[in-house]
């Protein structure tokens, strides 16, 4: 993103206004992150029941709604689930996704311009179009209820491509005519030529991948069916119809599901950004 | 293609095909089989009567044509269109005014990035959990606030009538971050010089704002109109957890509608034609689009 960080715009009125624009920036902030804030203060208060009135001090402060969450209910269970699954698609979709981008750009063949529209054009089905026969192929498989029924339609991804596509663009041909003198195949070239020199864009897409999969809610929803087999959303949403008004205990659930995707988007803001800023740029 | 030798005989064109079909196929094969061929199978589908488990009976249009009698199938898109009609403006003028603001020579403007963004990251079951406990009709941090300030707080997801205010706020707050960024990099693609020359000219920043900056957004604004309209027209996950779709199926939208035909009711078929209808729908509002677009775009 260019003058992001260097000169800036001109300001959008005298000194006075830019002081108001930072106090309205600041209680708008406040109030986006008050959510969050309200979320940790609910799940460590232990008596929050129907009755209790909010406060933004925690009444008698303790962590047995986490204890209850991982010692009376499978959450350890249901959080490794999430974590593996999250895991295995964000492998698949780089590899997947690079192998593809590579093709596409270095490998000329009869039909190539045909196949990326292909590509393309699967983003304009909408997921839940596919929902009732994805669930009758994988009915059909016996993989209902398993971890590569709920994997397998996500190992492919169409925006991976495209970001990998884009970025072997930029890496110059010189590099692979040197390998190939040096009597490198494809593969070679592609193992280790081209992927090592894509850092970023393997970045950008894992945080995207391991997200969409980590809060992903409708496919798990009708794939998965027993209770060891839950990811973190589905588990929550049992748990809001069972314990509707143990606040603490959703809140805490919700803790669970909210910070490990929080920690892994302040380590990789970069990535994340430049993926969602790039969206909006042709 | 200057880079390829010529294949000389079939060994090497046969070894060439399967180089190309090793790196293609780990992305065509999933994609061929679970987005292809479900769409075929989506579109027979709609054309039957069945209930996931006894054998498929071909029963034409009739899906479509009692789908298009019945005034639930006019509802559930209108609750959809009501979602999005509460929500674009909203998300759109907190999207921009903060993009505006982080645009210009702001002290800590990527922190207040940062913070803006976090829901963006967040699952929706939890999020929706978290907002049915703010929206808490009795005890919810919001109605206490509404309280302080002297004014009567609704039953937010237990009111049919402000179900879908309940949805549309939680949303508004999830999404904001990303419209954000996305009219961040527009605004930032905008050249400095235009910018600075007009205010040489002496333009004040309200006709900046509206003779420059707005117009030269139109392609990025263009481009969030359609993915929000679209996504819009897919909610699921935030009414399934917030509000079932109540009460009284006030806030019951497309995508809820074809997975309880579908997985309550057993009635494949029928919402298989439900999907094929949203599917159009969606594709309508691409194409309407992409023919208005010329008369208001202007491209930089």
């Amino acid at each position: 993103m260019p003058n992001e960080h260097s000169r800036g715009r001109p300001a959008l009125g005298s000194r006075w206004a830019q002081g108001l624009l930072f106090g309205v920036v600041s209680v708008g902030a406040a109030a986006m992150f008050f959510p969050f804030l309200w979320t940790l203060i609910t799940s460590i208060s232990s008596r929050i029941g129907v009755s209790a009135k909010p406060s933004l001090i925690p009444q008698d402060p303790s962590l047995d709604a986490y204890r209850q969450l991982f010692t009376e209910l499978p959450f350890g269970r249901v959080v490794l689930n999430s974590l593996g699954i999250a895991f295995i698609v964000t492998v698949c979709q780089v590899l997947t996704s690079a192998l593809a981008g590579y093709a596409f750009m270095r490998l000329p063949f009869r039909g190539r311009g045909i196949i990326f529209a292909a590509y393309l054009a699967t983003m304009m089905v909408p997921g839940q179009v596919l929902l009732v026969p994805q669930f009758v192929i994988m009915k059909d498989l016996g993989l209902v209820d398993t971890y590569p029924g709920v994997i397998l339609p996500s190992v492919a991804s169409v925006f991976g491509v495209f970001l990998f596509r884009q970025a072997i663009d930029a890496v110059p041909r010189d590099l692979d005519e040197a390998a190939r003198l040096d009597g490198a195949g494809h593969f070679r070239i592609f193992w280790q030529v081209i992927l090592p020199l894509l850092g970023p864009t393997t970045a950008t897409l894992s945080v995207f991948a391991f997200m969409g999969s980590w809060n992903s809610f409708l496919w798990p929803l009708v794939i998965l069916r027993s209770r060891e087999m839950q990811t973190l959303p589905l588990a929550l949403a049992g748990l809001q119809g069972q314990y509707t008004t143990h606040w603490d205990l959703l809140m805490a659930g919700s803790v669970i599901s909210i910070v490990p995707m929080l920690i892994i988007y302040l380590f990789a803001q970069k990535y994340v950004v430049r993926g969602v800023a790039g969206a909006g740029l042709k | 293609m200057p880079n390829r030798p010529k294949p000389r005989n079939r060994r090497q064109t046969l070894r060439y095909g399967l180089t190309v079909a090793a790196f293609l196929l780990p992305s065509a094969l999933p994609l061929a089989a679970f987005v292809y061929y479900p769409l075929g199978q989506a579109i027979w589908t709609s054309f039957q009567q069945w209930n996931l488990i006894s054998p498929q009976k071909w029963i034409g249009s009739d899906n479509y044509k009692s789908l298009l009698a019945d005034p639930s199938t006019a509802a559930v898109f209108w609750h959809s269109a009501q979602y999005l009609i509460a929500y674009l403006p909203l998300v759109y003028v907190f999207a921009l005014g903060i993009a505006l603001a982080l645009n210009s020579r702001l002290a800590g403007r990527n922190f207040f990035r940062s913070i803006y963004f976090l829901p963006v990251v967040t699952s929706w079951i939890a999020v929706a959990l978290v907002w049915r406990w703010l929206l808490n009709p009795n005890s919810g941090a919001v109605n206490a606030v509404l309280g302080w300030l002297g004014l009567p707080g609704p039953g937010w997801y237990n009111d049919p009538h402000w179900a879908m205010a309940s949805v549309v706020l939680a949303s508004v707050w999830k999404d904001t971050g990303f419209v954000m960024v996305i009219l961040l990099a527009g605004l930032q693609s905008i050249p400095v010089e235009i910018e600075e020359s007009a205010l040489l000219d002496g333009a004040n920043w309200i006709q900046r704002l509206t003779r420059i900056t707005l117009p030269l957004l139109s392609p990025t604004t263009f481009f969030v109109l359609i993915i929000s309209l679209i996504s819009g027209f897919q909610i699921f996950d935030q009414v399934y957890a917030m509000t079932q779709g109540g009460p009284a199926d006030a806030s019951r939208v497309v995508v809820l509608e074809i997975y309880d035909l579908t997985f309550r009711y057993g009635q494949a078929g029928r919402a298989s034609a439900l999907s094929m209808m949203l599917f159009v729908v969606i594709l309508a509002i691409s194409v309407i689009q992409l023919r208005g677009q010329r008369r208001w775009v202007h491209y930089a």
